[in-house]
Order: C-alpha cells, then structure tokens, then sequence
C-alpha cells in the first residue's frame, strides 16, 4: 500500500478561500494592453502567491517490502546480452520457486524484468518486460497459476550495480522475483 | 479577461528549488537581429531582473544578439535617441518599468522600439504578483519575438522533467528556461516518461511507486493526480491526443508490449494494432491523424507511423538499426528520435517530405526529444560530464543552450503547449 502524504491540501484550500482575485484593469495603463496576463492577479492582496505560475507539491513515502520466497534460493535470474531466454543454469532455481508458489494459492510473486543502462527508457522498459514474461511463461509450464504471478518491468530504472562496465551490464540483465 | 485563481502558494521559499538552471549558449547563427533590452526602471527593488530575463530568452532562440544597454535610464515613456541606437548597432530597443503596488503586486510595463525606422512597435501593462514575474519577462520576449519574426514565442511556456536526487525520484514542472522549477511530485520509486496535456494543465507521466509501471494524469496546480492504467503488467508511455480527450499507452496485458487508445477519463482501453514485438513509444501528429511509434517487427527496433485508428503500420526509419524516442513537430514537418551511432546514441532530425537524416549534437548518450510548440526548438536530455542534464537546440543544431542543474540527474524533459492568454 500506499502512503500519501499531501502537503498541498492545505495550502490549495487557502488559495481557494482566497478565492477569485480581481483581474487587471488594462486600461488603466498608458501603454496598449493586449495580452496582459488574463488571470495575472495574485493569490488574495498581499501579492506574495505564486500566481499562475503556481505548482502544488505531492510527497510520496516508502512502499511496502517484499514477503519470503523460498529458503536458500536466489530470488534474481540472471540474462544474456540481448536475450529474453532463461539459461539451463537457472532450470532448477526456477522451478524451485514454481514448487515455492504451488505450495499455497495465496502467495503471489512479481517478476520484475530489468536491463542494462544503454539506450531509451521506454524500450528498456519494454525489453525488461520480455524478461519478466519469460520468467512468467517458465513458471506456468511448471504448473503456477496465472492467477499467482504477474509480470512487470522496471526497464533500466533500478540498477543492481551503477556503471557502464561489462560487469555491470551483466548484474543488471536480471529478473527478481518479488513476494508480496 | 478574469479568471478565479487556484493555484496555491507552493512557490513560497518553503517548497526550494532544488535545480535551478543556468543558461550557456554555444554556436554561432548566421543571421541574428541585435535587440538591446534597457534596464526596466526600478529593476533595483525588482525580485526578478526582468531584462535580463528578456534578452536570454532571446538569445537562446537563436534569431536574436543582445546588444549591450547598460547604465540607460530609459522606461516605456522614453523617446530614445534613435541615432545612439543606432550608433550601437541595434535594430530594435526594449524599454520598461517595474512598480511595486501598494497591494504588494507589481506593475511591469514595456514598449518596443524600431530604432532603424524610430518607430513605437507597441507595449504591454501588468499587474501581477512576485510569483509571476518571471513570466511576465517571459511574455514579454514572446511579444518582442513575434513582433519581429512574425512567429509565436515559446518563452512562457513551460517543460516538466525529472530528478533524481539520490534515491529522491521527483517530476518538476519549469519555465522554459528551466528556471522557476517547482516540484509537482516527489517519490522514492522513479518516474519516467511525463507528457503535457494538450491545455497545458495536466502532466500525464509513468510511476513505480507501487512498484510496478502505472500511468498516472496529475493536475499541475492543485497536484491533484489520478491512476489512468493500472492492468495487469506494465503500463507506460502516455503520449496524449491533440483533442486532450484521448491518450495512447503501452500496455502488457495481453502479453508483450503493445499499443493502446484510453480515454482521458480512463476506462477500458482499446488495442490499436496486434504485433509479435515489441511496440512503444507512440506520439500523435499535431493533427491527430497519425501515431508515430518504435517497433522491433522488423528484428531491430525502428520508428513506424500507423492512422489514429489503427491498420497496418508504415516504417519510417531505414537508416541504422537502433531508432527511438520518435517526437514530431507540431507543425509536422520534423521527426526529431534518437539513433544508435556506433556505440552512442545521438539525436537526429528527420525532415519528414525529404525524409532526409541529420545529426545535431556532438554528445553520445542523448534522450529523449521534445519539440517546442512553435517547432523552432527541441529539448533534450543527454550525458555531460558523466551526468545527465537537459538542453535546448535550434533545428540545425547551431544554438544549443544547456540547462545545467544542481542537485541531481536531469532527464525526461517534456516541452509544454502554448498557454491560452
């Protein structure tokens, strides 16, 4: 879940009681008036406020952690450059977690695909997501419900290691599975 | 015109502005009008530094060269000495004056002089609060701009981005300057893809507080924010409909990436297209007709165009193997993307009838375009210094003016509409 924490509350409802300021009476000004600024009267008389130029301010706090998954097994699937296919290696790693998930209907796992730091943030997002839904599709040739899992992609947002080294490329072209 | 006032006081010194940019503006134009901006009268008491404010607006378009007017005493009711002007060698004289009111306000006024032909080109009068001077400047250097290039301004409009700021992910809402930046949104999880409504109002963008993709629409001046697309899966890359009323997203939950129309109210999406790839990154013609997007049907991800409506998609891109992050111009002549180069990635701009390709930057890790709303202009974030920053470039890439901030990466930068007056 989620916390918001909205700062703007009140000082939208001030602006509000503040209520419609007058406008500017163009004409009063020796020069030609013809675009002055339409809404361009403050916030109440003091002329302190933010005008239209004004921007109110939404904080979020921290989401909630991950539950357990299985004991003594990696939670993080490792990809090659430019692949979306999980490795022989990582055969048992996956259907440990599959054993994992068809022990109790209520777990519920969150593949998280994510790539390496070169290139767009979208298409990222997109590779990651062929990633997750590998991992996905893994799982549900093991027998996993649908219902359990979803697949979703953090693109090159959160790397595991910074950097633009071979090494770090390599940490990053992951999926996590995530127990919620 | 009046108009009721909501928006709220998070301008206030209390809410700091953690990136202020600074303006450097490299390259050399071929032709530039030197204007000289005079000092407003009473700038001393002013909080903003209107003329200043006004002449690198100028500048930074890349049709203007300031010319020196310090130590004038000149406001709007000056007759200038048309021959000392002249003597400078300016074209064009700004001159004005900026009052506080006794209600706290301040009254900023200008005229424009043609000091060639010694003629009045005309001025303005406002009467506006602190937090609006620097839009005031703003409105001015558009008056000035259109006066003499005959084209819309784009100083008052605004551009949003993000920062990341240690593990502090926020979206900022900014003057196209990049000063006056204030914060709309601030997360511990990032924020990625941010896209002005077509009123200028809302800022639809990609979220991952709940940990997961979801697309959010935030109301800028009452930070009132609602989810637009939560499905199951990924949900990014709102890029909205010209008529505000409908947006595209990429959606993953029929399985791979794929495009969707939603309507702004939100509901239930409707798929555009079917393919076996990946496709993302859409962005709507200015007249609504046409969705540009990236597609790897081809093996390798290129930029494709396909109707509004959906059908069959057509390529765009045939030049390299890596095409992305297709913006186009609103007046339509343009593509500006980013293409893999070697091993960098570089923005380019496509002149869509010639569909000729150029290369208009010297950096290697660029994203992201977005196009000024007089399609003069396109800003961008790349990688200087091993850190990320926005800039702003002419067309031709011979006027680029960075953004340079503190206090974290720039990225995601998105240029807003014309505001209505």
């Amino acid at each position: 879940m989620i916390t918001f924490k909205r700062l703007s509350i009140a000082l939208t409802v001030a602006a509000l009681m503040a209520g419609c300021s007058s406008g500017v009476k163009l004409d009063e000004t020796p020069v030609t008036d013809k675009s002055a600024l339409s809404s361009g009267a403050g916030a109440g008389a003091n002329g302190s406020g933010a005008g239209q130029s004004g921007v109110s301010s939404v904080d979020l706090t921290q989401s909630g952690g991950d539950q357990a998954g299985p004991q003594g097994v990696s939670r993080i699937v490792y990809f090659d450059y430019d692949s979306f296919v999980i490795k022989a290696d990582a055969q048992a790693q996956i259907e440990a977690h599959a054993r994992f998930i068809k022990a109790s209907p209520s777990r519920k796992v969150v593949v998280e695909g994510h790539t390496d730091e070169r290139g767009g943030r979208e298409y990222n997002l997109a590779l990651g997501q062929k990633r997750a839904e590998a991992v996905r599709r893994s799982l549900g040739l093991l027998g996993v419900s649908d219902a359990q899992v979803e697949a979703v992609s953090f693109g090159k947002e959160k790397p595991a290691m910074q950097g633009f080294t071979e090494e770090a490329f390599a940490q990053n072209r992951r999926a996590e599975l995530s127990y919620r | 015109m009046r108009r009721s006032l909501l928006a709220a006081l998070a301008a206030t010194p209390a809410l700091p502005a953690l990136a202020q940019f600074r303006v450097e503006v490299t390259g050399v134009g071929l032709t530039q009008l030197p204007i000289a901006i005079a000092p407003f009268r009473g700038e001393p008491q002013s909080p903003q530094k209107l003329a200043a404010i006004v002449q690198a607006d100028l500048e930074r378009s890349g049709q203007f060269r300031g010319v020196d007017a310090s130590g004038t005493q000149l406001d709007e009711t000056s007759r200038p000495d048309v021959a000392l002007w002249k003597q400078k060698m300016a074209d064009s004289l700004v001159t004005g004056s900026v009052t506080r009111l006794p209600d706290g306000r301040f009254d900023v006024r200008f005229r424009l002089w043609d000091v060639v032909r010694g003629q009045d080109l005309g001025g303005q009068g406002f009467a506006v609060t602190t937090g609006d001077l620097r839009l005031v400047a703003h409105r001015i250097a558009d008056y000035v701009y259109e006066k003499l290039t005959g084209e819309r301004g784009i100083f008052s409009t605004r551009i949003t981005y993000v920062t990341k700021a240690g593990k502090r992910y926020s979206l900022w809402i900014a003057d196209a300057d990049g000063e006056n930046s204030q914060s709309a949104l601030s997360s511990p999880e990032p924020i990625i893809s941010p896209a002005w409504s077509p009123n200028g109002r809302q800022v639809a963008y990609v979220s991952f507080e709940s940990r997961k993709p979801v697309v959010y629409v935030h109301d800028v001046a009452s930070g009132r924010r609602r989810l637009l697309a939560n499905f199951r899966g990924s949900n990014s890359a709102p890029a909205w409909a010209p008529n505000g009323e409908t947006l595209a997203v990429t959606l993953t939950r029929d399985g791979g990436s794929q495009l969707y129309s939603i309507s702004a109210q939100g509901g239930e999406p409707r798929r555009l297209m079917q393919s076996s790839g990946i496709d993302t990154e859409p962005v709507f013609s200015s007249d609504g007709q046409t969705i540009y997007f990236v597609s790897d049907r081809g093996g390798a991800p290129q930029i494709y165009k396909v109707s509004a409506n959906g059908g069959s998609a057509e390529r765009v891109t045939f030049s390299g193997n890596y095409n992305i992050s297709p913006s186009v111009s609103p007046d339509g002549r343009w593509l500006a993307y980013i293409s893999r180069v070697g091993g960098g990635f570089k923005l380019h701009v496509m002149d869509l009838s010639a569909g000729t390709v150029t290369a208009i930057t010297d950096t290697t890790a660029d994203e992201n375009p977005s196009f000024a709303p007089n399609s003069r202009q396109i800003v961008y974030a790349t990688l200087q210094q091993g850190r990320e920053s926005l800039m702003t470039t002419t067309l031709d890439g011979k006027i680029k003016a960075r953004l340079a901030g503190q206090g974290g990466d720039i990225r995601e930068p998105d240029w807003g509409p014309f505001l209505k007056h």
